[in-house]
C-alpha cells in the first residue's frame, strides 16, 4: 500500500507517494532521482548509502522510507551548494580520502554527522564514527587525515 | 609584472581532476543512469556445481505479468573469454553448467520485482556429473573433465629449469623446503558489477554502458557473443567503483545485458547484487605452493624449486597467464640462478579465478619471502642482510630474458630498515604479559604493464589524441580507463607539463569508443608507463605545431622560440606571443588541431622463448617495494593487531606524490586483508562468504597507520622516469607479517589467512607440547 511521505529532504519540503515496503535508499536513488547515495551491499554491510536523517547518520538500505515522515533528510547532494565544497568534501577531495570514489558519499555524510555533533574529533572518534563505513582502495590513512582536514576547516568557519 | 614562467605539473601533491565530482555525488556509476521506460535485468543462476543440461523452461516465467525478454543458452551459441587460446565460456550456460551460480537464464521485465517473479518460474532440469572443488580432486585420474578439450582437467602446465637445481643445490650449505597454502580471496570493490543496454533496433545498433577496466576487450566480446560488426557498437565506461582486477576480462553481466536489450528491443539495466558480485569472481585463485631454496652461509641463495598448484575455477579466465606469472616472477627482483618451476593452473567447479591486484605474484612472494626469512635466522642472519646479498645489478638481463633497466630496491630497503628503526629495536621490542610484539620485513615487485598484450594486433601498445580548438582549452582523448587509481589526473599532469600550462588548461575526454582512441585497458599497471608515454608524445608534437605558429606569429626561426607556457617569445628581450594568440596562428592552417601520439614497447622488453610462455613476466620496467610490520599478538586470544607500517615503494618518479602514497597505502592495505582476514569459502560448491560480514575486510578500526616512502630510480623509458605505483606493494605486506609474527611468538605461519583461531590453535598446540615436556621431565 502506498502513503504520501512527507519530508524535509536536503532542506526542501517534498511530498511523494510511495509504498510501504521501500527502502529509504530506493526512494532517494530511484524515485527523487538523488544517486549520489550509493548501493554497496545486499543491505547493513558496507555504509555505502549512509545519509543524515535529523543529523545522525543512518543507513538508508536499512531504513524503511515511511519512517522518515515529518524528518530532515540530508544526502550528500545537500552539501556544498552554495558554490564551494563543504569541508568534509574539501578534506575527502584534497587529501585524497576519495580514490574511486564510490564509498564516498557514505563516507562523507558519516564525517558530516560527526561533526556536526563533535567539531573537534580526536582520532578515536573519527575511527569509531568510520567503523561500519567500508573503503577498498585508500586503507582509510588518507580517509582520516581528510576528516581532521575537515575539522580544521570547519573551525575556520567552513561549513561541513 | 610578473615574471612569466612554465607553469610545474609533476612530482607534487595534486588532488585528482575528477575529485569534485566524487564527494559531491555527481559522478555517475553505471548503476545511476537512469532513464524512463528502462528495463530491469535479473539472472537465473545454477543451484548445481556440474550438471548436464537437460532443459531450462521458461514458459511461466514469460507469463509473468511485465516480463519482456528472457534469454538462456540457446540464444547464445558463442564463447567468450580473454585469452584467445582460452575461450571457453557461454555468457549463458549451454549444455553444461559448471559451478554453482553460473548463469543460465536472464529475464527482462518493466520493474525489479516483475522481475525477481519470473526467477522464481524459471525451471532448470540438469542429469548431474561429480563437482571437484579442490585442485587435488579435480586432478584425479578418474576426475570427469569440466571441459572436453581439456583432459585431466588441467588448464595449464609450466615446467622450466634454467641453469641447474642439482648443482645449485651442491653448493648451498643449507637446504629448506616449505609448504604453504594462501587462500582464495576476492577483489570485493564497492561498486556491484553492472551494465546498461541500450539497443536501437531501426539503425541496429548496441551501446553498452559497463562498469569495466577494459571497454576495448569488452567491445570485441560483444562483437564475437551479438555477431554484430564492432562498428555497431559503442561501449561507454562512466565512473568505475574499483576493480583490482575483476574487471579486467569481459563478464557475463555486460553480455547478458546486451543480449537482454536486443531480444527486448530496449534499454536493460543489470545490476548485481554483492552476492552475484562475489560469485562473477575473477578473484586470486587458492593456491598452494612447495618452495625449497639452497643458500649458502653468507645468504646467497644458490637454487630455487617452486611447485605451485592453482584452482582455477570452472573457466579458463585470465589462469594460463596467471600461473605463468607466478614462474616467470620469481625473477627479476633478486639475482637468482638455477630455478625450477612446476605449475598447474586446474580447472574446478567452483567460480572463475581471474586476474586480482599483483596478479600471478603475491602468493609466490608469500612463500618465497616467508621460507627466505625461516633460512636467515637459522644462518643466524639480519632479513635485511640476505636480501641485499642477493640483490641485482641493473641494468641487466635476468636467466628468464626479463629486462631490468632501474632498481631501486636497494634503496627501498635502506628507508625501511631506517624509519622503523630496525636495527635498534628488531628482537628488543616488549613481551608485556600475554601480548608480544614483533617486526617483520619483506619485499616485492611487479610489472609496469605486459610488453606483450594478450590480444596482439601490431598497433602501439597505446595511442591518446589531443584537440585544440578556437577556446584554447586542451582536450585529451584516451581510451584508458580511470577506476579510481587516477589514471585521468596523471594524464592531465604529464600534458599541463610539457606544454608548460595550469593543469586547469586540460581536461581529459575517456571512456566512451565513439569518440577515444582504443585502449588496451586498466590492468597489469599499464597506464601511467604506457598511456602516459603516448601522452608525453602527443603533448610534444602538439608543442611543435604551437611553436611553429608561434615562429610564423614572431617572424622567428622555431628553434629560437621559448615556450613558457601562457607565452611563447623569441629570446627574453621578445614581448612574445600570448598562448592564445599562438593557438589562433596555429588554426589558420588546419582549422581544429589534434595531434596523436603512441608509444610501443620495445623487443628486448618483451620476455623471452626458454620455455613456452616465456612472454609472461616481460615489462618496460619494474617496480619495488619493501615493508617493515610491527605487531602486537594477544596470546590469550590468537588476535593479531598490525600496530604500524613502514613501506618504501620505487616508482620511478612519483609524477604525483598525493596518488603514489594513496595507491602504496591500498596495496598494503589489501594485502594485509588478503594475509589477516579474507577467504572465499565453499559448501558443495555453494560461496558461503559472499557478503562483506563473513568476507571479512578490514575496517577502519582494524587498519594501521601506513607510513610511505617514495624511492625514485628513474627508469630511462618511463614517463618522466616513472614506473608503476599501483600493484607492487601489496604482496609483500603477506610475508612481513607472518615473519613479524614469527618474531612476536615464535610460532611461523605457511596458511593464509592468519585469523585470530588459527593463531590461538597454534599457540594451544604449543602450550600443549610444552606441558608434555614439562611433565615428562618431571
Amino acid at each position: 500500500m502506498a502513503r504520501i511521505l512527507e519530508c524535509k529532504l536536503n532542506g526542501r519540503d517534498r511530498a511523494d507517494a510511495v509504498a510501504d515496503n521501500v527502502l529509504l535508499l530506493d526512494y532517494l536513488r530511484e524515485k527523487v532521482g538523488l544517486t549520489g547515495t550509493k548501493t554497496g551491499c545486499d543491505g547493513g554491510e558496507c555504509g555505502a548509502c549512509t545519509v543524515l536523517i535529523d543529523d545522525r547518520p543512518a543507513l538508508s538500505c536499512l531504513t524503511l522510507a515511511a519512517t522518515v515522515q515529518g524528518r530532515r533528510v540530508d544526502t550528500i547532494e545537500s552539501l556544498g551548494t552554495d558554490g564551494q565544497l563543504s569541508a568534509v568534501q574539501r578534506g575527502f577531495h584534497e587529501k585524497l580520502g576519495s580514490q574511486c570514489g564510490y564509498c564516498t558519499p557514505g563516507f562523507i555524510m558519516a564525517s558530516a554527522g560527526l561533526l556536526r555533533k563533535n567539531p573537534k574529533p580526536t582520532e578515536e572518534e573519527i575511527i569509531a564514527a568510520l567503523g561500519s563505513n567500508i573503503c577498498r582502495c585508500t586503507g582509510y590513512v588518507k580517509i582520516i587525515e581528510a576528516v581532521q582536514y575537515a575539522a580544521t576547516l570547519n573551525a575556520q568557519g567552513v561549513a561541513p | 609584472m610578473n615574471e612569466i614562467v612554465p607553469a610545474h605539473n609533476i612530482g607534487g601533491y595534486v588532488p585528482m581532476i575528477d575529485g569534485p565530482e566524487k564527494v559531491s555525488g555527481r559522478a555517475k556509476y553505471t548503476a545511476d543512469i537512469l532513464a524512463p521506460g528502462q528495463l530491469a535485468g535479473r539472472i537465473y543462476r545454477s543451484p548445481y556445481s556440474h550438471g548436464v543440461i537437460v532443459a531450462v523452461d521458461v514458459s511461466d516465467a514469460l507469463d509473468v505479468p511485465g516480463v519482456v525478454a528472457i534469454v538462456t543458452g540457446a540464444d547464445c551459441d558463442k564463447t567468450f573469454g580473454v585469452l584467445p587460446v582460452a575461450r571457453s565460456e557461454h555468457p549463458l550456460a549451454r549444455d553444461r553448467v559448471r559451478y554453482r551460480g553460473e548463469p543460465v537464464a536472464a529475464v527482462a521485465a518493466v520493474d525489479a520485482a516483475a522481475a525477481a517473479e519470473a526467477l522464481r518460474r524459471i525451471k532448470l532440469t540438469v542429469r548431474e556429473l561429480p563437482a571437484y572443488y579442490t585442485a587435488r580432486a579435480a586432478l584425479a585420474p578418474d576426475a570427469v573433465p569440466l571441459h572436453e578439450k581439456k583432459p585431466g582437467n588441467l588448464e595449464r602446465d609450466v615446467l622450466f629449469e634454467l641453469g641447474s637445481i642439482e648443482q645449485g643445490f651442491g653448493e648451498a650449505d643449507l637446504v629448506r623446503e616449505g609448504s604453504y597454502n594462501c587462500a582464495e580471496v576476492c577483489q570485493n570493490q564497492m561498486e556491484m558489477h553492472a551494465a546498461v543496454a541500450e539497443y536501437d533496433a531501426v539503425r541496429e545498433r548496441m551501446t553498452v554502458h559497463a562498469s569495466t577496466q577494459v571497454p576495448y576487450y569488452v567491445h570485441l566480446m560483444l562483437s564475437q557473443i551479438l555477431g554484430m560488426e564492432m562498428s555497431r557498437i559503442r561501449v561507454i565506461k562512466p565512473h568505475v567503483g574499483g576493480g583490482f582486477g575483476c574487471r579486467t576480462e569481459t563478464l557475463n553481466v555486460e553480455l547478458i545485458a546486451a543480449l537482454l536489450a536486443r531480444k527486448a528491443n530496449g534499454t536493460v539495466r543489470l545490476v548485481t547484487t554483492r552476492e552475484e558480485t562475489f560469485i562473477t569472481h575473477r578473484g586470486r585463485p587458492e593456491t598452494d605452493i612447495r618452495l625449497k631454496i639452497g643458500m649458502r652461509k653468507d645468504g646467497r641463495i644458490t637454487a630455487v624449486e617452486c611447485e605451485c598448484d592453482q584452482r582455477g575455477g570452472a573457466h579458463g579466465g585470465y589462469g594460463i597467464v596467471t600461473i605463468l606469472y607466478s614462474g616467470s616472477m620469481l625473477y627479476a627482483i633478486y639475482d637468482l640462478h638455477n630455478v625450477k618451476y612446476i605449475g598447474r593452473r586446474v580447472l574446478t567447479n567452483t567460480p572463475p579465478c581471474g586476474a586480482f591486484r599483483g596478479h600471478g605474484t603475491v602468493d609466490i612472494r608469500f612463500a618465497f619471502e616467508s621460507l627466505v626469512d625461516e633460512m636467515a635466522a637459522e644462518l643466524g642472519l639480519d632479513p635485511f642482510a640476505v636480501r641485499r646479498a642477493n640483490l641485482l645489478s641493473a641494468p641487466t638481463f635476468t636467466d628468464n630474458d626479463l629486462m631490468v633497466n632501474s632498481y631501486g630496491l636497494p634503496e627501498c630497503l635502506d628507508w625501511v630498515e631506517k624509519e622503523s628503526g630496525w636495527s635498534k629495536r628488531k628482537g628488543r621490542l616488549s613481551k608485556s604479559k600475554g601480548l608480544s610484539k614483533g617486526l617483520g620485513m619483506a619485499c616485492s615487485h611487479y610489472i609496469s604493464g605486459a610488453s606483450k598484450p594478450v590480444n596482439w594486433t601490431g598497433e602501439p601498445h597505446a595511442t591518446v589524441k589531443i584537440k585544440l580548438d578556437f577556446d584554447g582549452s586542451i582536450v585529451v582523448l584516451s581510451g584508458a580507463a580511470d577506476i579510481g587509481q587516477g589514471s585521468t589526473t596523471i594524464l592531465a599532469q604529464t600534458v599541463a607539463e610539457v606544454l608548460g600550462l595550469d593543469l586547469s588548461r586540460v581536461r581529459v575526454v575517456t571512456g566512451d569508443s565513439e569518440v577515444v582512441p582504443k585502449d588496451n585497458g586498466s590492468y597489469s599497471s599499464r597506464v601511467t608507463f604506457m598511456v602516459g608515454n603516448a601522452a608525453l608524445d602527443a603533448a610534444r608534437n602538439l608543442k611543435s605545431l604551437l611553436t611553429a605558429a608561434a615562429a610564423r606569429k614572431l617572424e622567428a626561426k622555431p628553434e629560437d622560440i621559448e615556450c613558457l607556457g601562457e607565452l611563447y617569445r623569441a629570446g627574453a628581450q621578445d614581448k612574445g606571443a600570448t598562448f592564445d594568440e599562438v593557438v589562433t596562428e596555429a588554426l589558420k592552417d588546419s582549422g581544429t588541431i589534434t595531434v596523436t601520439g603512441t608509444y610501443s614497447t620495445i623487443p628486448e622488453s618483451q620476455g623471452g622463448k626458454k620455455y613456452r610462455g616465456a612472454a609472461i613476466g616481460g615489462t618496460m620496467g619494474y617496480s619495488y617495494s619493501a615493508q617493515v610490520v610491527e605487531v602486537s599478538v594477544d596470546e590469550d586470544t590468537g588476535v593479531v593487531t598490525v600496530d604500524k607500517v613502514w613501506v618504501a615503494h620505487d616508482c620511478g618518479k612519483a609524477l604525483n606524490r598525493l596518488t603514489v602514497e594513496g595507491q602504496v597505502q591500498g596495496s598494503v592495505w589489501m594485502g594485509m586483508g588478503q594475509a589477516m582476514s579474507e577467504e572465499a569459502a565453499y559448501h558443495d560448491g555453494l560461496m558461503i562468504t559472499a557478503n562483506m560480514l563473513d568476507y571479512r575486510v578490514p575496517t577502519i578500526q582494524d587498519s594501521p597507520p601506513i607510513e610511505v616512502g617514495i624511492v625514485e630510480s628513474n627508469d630511462p623509458h618511463g614517463p618522466f622516469g616513472a614506473k608503476e605505483a599501483g600493484e607492487g606493494s601489496l604482496a609483500a605486506f603477506l610475508p612481513a607479517l607472518t615473519n613479524a609474527i614469527a618474531d612476536a611468538i615464535g610460532i611461523r605461519f605457511n596458511d593464509l589467512p592468519v585469523t585470530p583461531d588459527r593463531v590461538f590453535e597454534a599457540i594451544e598446540k604449543r602450550r600443549r607440547t610444552l606441558g608434555k615436556g614439562n611433565e615428562a621431565g618431571r
